[in-house]
């Protein structure tokens, strides 16, 4: 085994990791400021690569689809919170798992009667197909293009949280919403955003997957599994937990698959069951919180 | 009128003694004929679990057209001996377990007649199962080595679709050569197991060798921790054994990786559907298996009828591979009806032991001993998107190995008594 091909397989496990961390994203952010387990954030996802290709086929240009998706799918979440989950949070925890569990089926649905069982490919765009050479082995252009996205992506938001006056009132928000509302804050407007966003970036991770694996109705169900994998990993509410263990469930898979690629999909639930076992809360979950 | 009773009551006694005759009358018939009486009333039900959702449903959707075409061409004429035939088509959901259970309710709740479908090798015996224990009649149209073998076998089971053995023996004739190194990346379940075991007994029989194997998910979206290795084994050819949106998803992530640019790609059946779907870019060059392709109808007038009843069903579409399955599936099981004279178990099927049907590819008959079908195999090639004027002709015949047991497991080897 030389270091080459080590080197290559750890590079596909970032790629790999990618995507993974977007989604888990969407859902750490949810669940961190609302409280909220989105069960039909695996349909966003797909929802989002769907979007993306309808954007796509409809301008003849896939860059339209990766800016469009995403906003239009958040704006579609922004409507699920607005109508059908604030109504709940008065009720039990349980109340909004079930709505969006429900939800997942219906979009999966929808799809299925909107464009058919079998799902669609998704082309990768001209401009970012084709191979480069790492000097340790040769990696498709649009996967450096993913984790480039990713990374861009991060920074971001990190500025967005760190640096704005919404990302003081949403952390602030999270911590705790009764005094924000004493000091004057429109709470369900912040709820609100943040719903949009966490549902824009799983959108975004579907746009993105769909020219590495095309698209098609069953693509949520996979993704939200490993989601939730890693945001148990990193801490269910932590934003820096879900990028570092996305990060390292797509280096294990791919580690795994190297050696042995059987064990490949049952090394991630093995390390989540140690991480249970070892630190309940997650590497970066503040101890007591779900 | 004040003995309004009696005359109100007598036409009412006149009517009940007037149907209780006639009821009389129609029972006695139906105690002299009863099996005819019933054969006119009653239509054939069929039923029909295939995986309408899932990675195979593009397959799926083929299949049951095709099949809903065959049983339309025969209602046309009129149907099996007057009897109309009806097609209950449930989705399997690709588990074993909806499976059985769909198909146990078919048998007790809609009374079917025969159980046509399947498309994944684990769910097929599952079905298997139910039917053998019920004494169903079940056609299966997907791919199994097992169900061919004594301990699977079951006197009511027909085996409509190649087996594993018989497509990857005519693949790897006409894409394995002697000293090659092969590598195979392989779907983690019976099929992707059968498929597998039968190349590498190609192989051994070649002079090739095999690299390295590695197995993936069924149904797996991502492929690209697979690809440095696969790379780094240095293979002649990439042997991917998988099926569906696995086999699209893979060959385009192996062409992503630049693999095609260093192996050739065989597969073990080369799907239409999916060739469609993706494009020519990605299947360039890629050779596999098939029971059935659309241009078979410049030498086969039943291929040509096939094609063109298809076409004029389905605004102009051409039937596909495992289409084409629901199609001859269902069609040799209505023949072997019409010859029984309708639905007894028994008499159905003797006349498909005893069949020789040339419905869309040849002759095919199904074999004593395991009731496989005898059919013949394909060997075709993706072409260039420059060689592909024509969008719905996207393969390249290479060979076509003719219906012959000389290409099957001998009875004796699947363990039958001799």
């Amino acid at each position: 085994m030389d270091a080459e091909l080590i080197a290559m397989q750890l590079f596909s496990g970032v790629a790999l990791g990618a995507i993974l961390v977007m989604v888990a994203l969407g859902l750490s952010i949810i669940f961190g400021m609302l409280g909220v387990v989105n069960f039909a954030h695996g349909a966003l996802f797909m929802v989002g690569a769907y979007a993306g290709l309808y954007v796509a086929t409809l301008t003849g240009s896939f860059w339209w689809g990766l800016l469009i998706a995403p906003l239009a799918v958040g704006a579609f979440g922004m409507l699920i919170e607005r109508v059908l989950i604030r109504p709940l949070y008065k009720r039990s925890v349980d109340d909004p798992l079930l709505l969006t569990f429900g939800l997942g089926y219906v979009l999966v649905e929808s799809v299925r009667i909107a464009f058919g069982n079998e799902g669609m490919p998704f082309p990768t765009p001209p401009e970012l197909s084709g191979v480069a050479d790492l000097g340790i082995g040769y990696f498709p252009i649009y996967r450096l293009f993913v984790v480039g996205v990713v990374a861009v992506v991060l920074v971001l938001l990190w500025l967005g949280l760190e640096k704005t006056r919404f990302g003081l009132i949403v952390r602030a928000g999270a911590r705790d919403p009764q005094i924000m509302r004493v000091l004057g804050v429109d709470v369900a407007k912040v709820w609100l955003m943040v719903f949009g966003l966490g549902v824009g970036l799983t959108a975004l991770g579907g746009v993105l997957a769909a020219p590495m694996r095309s698209v098609d109705p069953e693509m949520g169900a996979l993704v939200l599994a490993e989601a939730f994998v890693v945001t148990v990993i990193g801490g269910m509410g932590s934003l820096v937990g879900a990028v570092v263990a996305g990060l390292l469930i797509g280096i294990a898979v791919s580690m795994t698959a190297l050696f042995a690629p059987e064990m490949a999909t049952i090394v991630m639930f093995a390390l989540m069951a140690l991480v249970l076992l070892i630190r309940p809360q997650g590497l970066f979950g503040k101890p007591g919180r779900a | 009128m004040t003995s309004n009773g009696p005359t109100s009551g007598l036409p009412a006694f006149r009517i009940t003694r007037r149907h209780a005759l006639a009821g009389l009358a129609a029972g006695t018939a139906t105690l002299a004929m009863p099996g005819l009486l019933r054969a006119q009333a009653e239509t054939i039900r069929i039923g029909f679990p295939t995986p309408l959702t899932g990675p195979y449903a593009a397959e799926a959707k083929d299949q049951v057209r095709s099949a809903e075409l065959a049983v339309k061409l025969v209602n046309d004429k009129g149907g099996i001996g007057g009897r109309k035939v009806e097609l209950l088509v449930r989705d399997d959901k690709m588990n074993a377990g909806e499976a059985a259970t769909r198909t146990l309710e078919l048998i007790e709740k809609e009374k079917v007649h025969a159980v046509v479908g399947s498309l994944s090798s684990a769910v097929q015996l599952a079905i298997n199962e139910v039917t053998r224990a019920r004494g169903v009649i079940f056609v299966s149209i997907s791919q199994s080595d097992t169900i061919n073998e004594v301990k699977d076998f079951s006197r009511v089971t027909f085996h409509e679709a190649l087996n594993p053995h018989m497509t990857t023996a005519a693949v790897a004739k006409h894409s394995f050569k002697p000293g090659m190194k092969i590598a195979y990346l392989v779907a983690d379940y019976a099929f992707g197991h059968e498929i597998l075991r039968g190349f590498k007994r190609a192989q051994a029989a070649i002079g090739a060798e095999s690299v390295g194997e590695i197995l993936h998910p069924i149904g797996a979206p991502d492929y690209s921790t697979f690809m440095p290795r696969l790379r780094a084994m240095k293979p002649d050819i990439l042997c991917i054994c998988n099926f569906g949106r696995d086999q699209a998803n893979s060959i385009k992530q192996a062409v992503d990786f630049g693999l095609n640019k260093q192996a050739k790609i065989v597969v073990p059946v080369l799907l239409y559907t999916q060739r469609l779907g993706i494009g020519a870019e990605a299947y360039e060059g890629v050779i596999g298996g098939a029971n059935y392709y659309w241009k078979l109808q410049d030498t086969l007038p039943s291929a040509k009828a096939f094609n063109d009843a298809y076409k004029a069903a389905y605004n102009g579409a051409y039937p596909t591979d495992y289409g084409a399955y629901g199609f001859t599936g269902i069609s040799s099981l209505l023949l072997a009806m019409e010859k029984a004279g309708g639905t007894d178990t028994d008499k159905v099927v003797a006349a498909l032991e005893n069949l020789t049907y040339d419905v869309a590819k040849g002759p095919q008959h199904y074999r004593k001993c395991d009731h496989q079908s005898v059919q013949s195999v394909l060997v075709l090639q993706s072409k260039a998107k420059a060689d592909t004027p024509d969008q719905a002709d996207p393969f390249r015949i290479l060979a076509v190995e003719p219906a012959s047991e000389d290409i099957l497991r001998s009875c004796a080897e699947l363990g039958f008594p001799s």
